[in-house]
């Protein structure tokens, strides 16, 4: 197979910090070349250099064997490069045609062939999309989707994949493990970025592992499994991730919901969570599983149903009722939701609870705030230089323990967490893990929602699995299985393509 | 490894310096007028013209604090200039009638209700700030030609809040910017040690994420806009108070030479990021500008114009050290 690009001892210093040492990568044509590593390692500098978005400091870029020097991202798309970030660069007010050909559309643009050709891209990539709705209307996996399809219509040969998966739902993500594999059997060379393994061996022909801005080792897919990949990435392996734990000593019951409804997206939701316990969430994404929590942190408004809190009817009219009723959510979305990125770690871990560091008349007790949240960064072992620097400034995984630090803060009764390790690397992530654990052990009830199914085996006493907003079973630890939490999550009536809705 | 170790040290010096100039950048303006200014004439570094120049502002100043603090939660208060024309009209009739602390007292009130009812629609109804206030600045503008009947009103037996507040010193400094200062210290204490001051700029940050620490945003963002009101009727007062007239003409354009004074001072329009100081030293550039051209005689039609190139070069040098710090 010929080579499509190869990266020769690519080299990155970001004012004077080394992001990439001498890092060398190839790609050939019809093959899915998976690149993996903890946050930081990397991957997404070497990515952006391929793309023409960053100049590297040193080394070379050979496409079709000549070298080449690209001069930004439109000169990498002349030669057939297309990256597909993480975060996707659409325009939401326009349609789903306008963005696949928004970089060449033409002055005077024909409406109807515009629509043609976009409806084309889209059908062969097996979606069925309109190409005259507005991307706002879309789900995420289907923004995607037209992503893909934009990059199609620039006859992209090489196309990168930065996380496509981290926000979609496991059914979804087959959905594009499928164009992925189409796209590779049609001679295009694919780099797919993840931190999900699964997906990498399901997908890949041949894994490059980074750590530390260097290569540490290239294996084809075959040769490995998910120990030694984890191993070649931090040197520590999958097991050593959940702590080994006694059985969780599970207390009175603290939540339950009864018929909860709201929408579509949560119908007649029953259960319970006891103190102790830990209890997941899954389903694909859009199954309604982040609704019912909204609806339980009052964020969003039920039609129906009732909510007790230690054995008590509870009203939760806003998040501020939710908290005074001890109630803490780790939300989806850490950046949006979770976290004031400017201000300091000081002022983040205090925000719930800046009741109990202010005195009467408003004003805030400096020392007793400074000290503590000094004892939640230790606990928490929060990575920070002072607890004045910016939330920006930590790492994905620093800045959850800093979300989790704020419920720390205010000790709640019953946590909620929602995607609690998304975007974070292997090492932050066996943190949060140990946290979880801990605030168990401390007798709160924990809700958990997860889209990776190790992760809900690995953590929870009961898991729940929602389909179309509502519960579809109970599975118990004895019964974990992936095939299990999947065919309760796509069961009855429920088409996999519906559930990103 | 030490050369690493030196080179990251490097990179986290400039970040500070992109950092301390983002900061300084007000500053760094107001020292080049200072000096341009005693250049230029020898009569601006008196004591008295320095005075004079804060005396002209302190209405100005006093609104942008207010502004500030709607600014700092992605806000805007565009009715403050007509709020501050129905205060000089509203306690200029009042003074006809009652005594003058219920007088005062009264206008602020009114100032604070009309902040309070712009505040409700744009934080409970979620009403856009822009056209909320822009509906209010006209509302507020015609109740003052309403209660004037488009006349001044001239307020009669000379009261002490025009011969002692509006005229007078105290410890040579000028009443009203005795006023000004106090209300930018408790303004700057409150922003810098409260609960409320913290809010206020974390919601304009990542209004999401305060509400969902538990936190009552709506009603934060109702106070800004009344703290807006009550600062924009007090500079209406201070007005009436200076000329012993209430006048319906008051305060137009005011809101823009406020937002410039705010933004001059380093504040982000999105929100969460500005501080008091340099509102203040913000104000004081607009004043020593105005200041400056009267000495330098430049004609009055020139002024605007110059006045704006000025503000354009004072964000550009703001825009230029934040784009520093991004690299």
């Amino acid at each position: 197979m010929p080579e499509l690009a190869r990266l020769n001892g690519i080299t990155k210093s970001f004012s004077g910090i080394r992001a990439l040492d001498g890092v060398d990568f190839s790609l050939r044509a019809g093959e899915v070349h998976a690149l993996v590593g903890e946050n930081g390692a990397g991957k997404s500098t070497l990515m952006r250099i391929l793309g023409g978005e960053l100049p590297p400091s040193g080394g070379q870029v050979v496409i079709d064997g000549k070298p080449v020097h690209f001069h930004g991202p439109a000169d990498a798309r002349r030669h057939g490069i297309a990256i597909i970030h993480q975060e996707l660069a659409l325009a939401p007010d326009l349609s789903v045609a306008e963005n696949i050909f928004l970089g060449e559309l033409p002055a005077g643009i024909r409406w109807p062939e515009l629509r043609r050709r976009a409806g084309k891209l889209l059908s062969r990539l097996g979606f069925d999309i309109h190409p005259a709705d507005p991307v706002r209307k879309l789900s995420v996996a289907q923004q995607q989707v037209v992503e893909i399809a934009k990059a199609l219509s620039l006859h992209a040969r090489i196309i990168v994949f930065d996380e496509p998966t981290s926000v979609l739902g496991t059914g979804d993500a087959e959905r594009l493990l499928k164009i992925i594999r189409g796209l590779r059997d049609e001679g295009a060379g694919v780099v797919y970025i993840s931190h999900r393994l699964d997906e990498v061996f399901q997908v890949s022909d041949r894994i490059t592992v980074m750590k530390d801005g260097r290569v540490a080792g290239v294996v084809a897919t075959g040769e490995v499994d998910t120990d030694g990949l984890i191993k070649l990435m931090v040197g520590r392996s999958l097991k050593a991730m959940f702590a080994e734990r006694a059985a969780r000593k599970v207390g009175a019951e603290v939540l339950r919901v009864e018929g909860l409804e709201a929408g579509r997206m949560v119908r007649s939701v029953s259960f319970s969570v006891h103190a102790g316990e830990v209890v997941g969430l899954a389903g694909l994404v859009g199954s309604g599983r982040t609704n019912v929590v909204r609806v339980i942190f009052g964020a969003d408004r039920p039609d129906r149903g009732k909510i007790f809190l230690h054995g008590k009817e509870i009203r939760v009219h806003g998040p501020a009722d939710a908290v005074r009723h001890r109630i803490g959510l780790v939300p989806e979305s850490r950046k949006d939701q979770g976290v004031v990125l400017p201000f300091s770690i000081r002022a983040n871990s205090t925000m719930a609870g800046l009741r109990a560091v202010v005195n009467r008349l408003g004003f805030i007790k400096r020392r007793v705030e400074k000290s503590t949240v000094g004892r939640l960064a230790e606990s928490l072992r929060i990575k920070m230089s002072s607890a004045e620097a910016p939330v920006s400034s930590l790492s994905g995984g620093n800045q959850q323990k800093v979300v989790l630090a704020k419920w720390f803060h205010v000790d709640c009764d019953l946590i909620i967490l929602d995607e609690p390790t998304r975007g974070v690397d292997v090492g932050a992530k066996t943190e949060i893990y140990g946290l979880i654990d801990r605030m168990a052990e401390a007798g709160k009830a924990v809700l958990v929602i997860s889209s990776e199914h190790q992760e809900l085996f690995g953590l929870c006493d009961r898991i729940l699995v929602m389909n179309e907003g509502r519960l579809m079973g109970e599975l118990r630890p004895d019964a974990y299985s992936e095939e299990r939490v999947l065919s309760l999550a796509l069961a009855a009536g429920a088409p996999a393509a519906r559930g990103a809705r | 490894m030490d050369a690493a170790v030196s080179t990251g040290g490097e990179a986290r010096r400039r970040v500070e310096l992109g950092d301390v100039l983002q900061r300084f950048a007000s500053v760094a303006i107001l020292l080049i007028l200072l000096v341009a200014a005693s250049f230029m004439s020898e009569s601006f570094f008196t004591v008295r013209n320095l005075f004079n120049v804060l005396r002209q502002v302190a209405g100005t100043g006093i609104i942008a604090v207010g502004m500030l603090y709607v600014i700092l939660t992605a806000g805007i208060d565009l009715s403050v200039g007509s709020i501050a024309a129905l205060a000089s009209v509203l306690v200029a009739y009042f003074l006809g009638q009652h005594g003058q602390v219920y007088s005062v007292a009264l206008t602020l009130l009114v100032g604070a209700g009309l902040g309070a009812f712009s505040g409700a629609l744009v934080a409970y109804l979620r009403m856009p700030a822009f056209v909320m206030t822009l509906a209010m600045m006209s509302i507020a503008r015609g109740l003052a030609l309403i209660v004037s009947r488009g006349q001044p009103i001239i307020v009669e037996n000379d009261p002490a809040l025009v011969i002692v507040f509006g005229a007078g010193f105290t410890a040579r400094v000028p009443n009203p910017v005795w006023l000004l200062l106090a209300v930018y210290v408790i303004a700057g204490v409150v922003l810098a040690f409260t609960r409320f001051g913290r809010l206020v700029k974390a919601i304009g940050s990542n209004a999401e994420a305060v509400r969902l620490s538990g936190i009552r945003v709506p009603r934060h963002l109702l106070a800004v806009y009344v703290i807006s009101g009550v600062c924009a009727a007090a500079a209406g007062v201070i007005s009436t108070s200076r000329s012993g007239v209430g006048s319906a003409t008051v305060g137009v354009g005011a809101e823009l030479e406020a937002i410039a004074a705010v933004v001059i001072g380093g504040a982000s329009l999105a929100g969460g990021r500005g501080g008091v100081i340099n509102t203040f030293i913000g104000v004081f550039v607009l004043g020593i500008i105005n200041n400056m051209m009267n000495l330098a005689g430049v004609p009055g039609f020139y002024q605007g114009v110059v006045m704006g190139g000025i503000i354009i070069v004072a964000v550009l040098l703001q825009q230029g050290t934040s784009y520093m710090q991004g690299r």
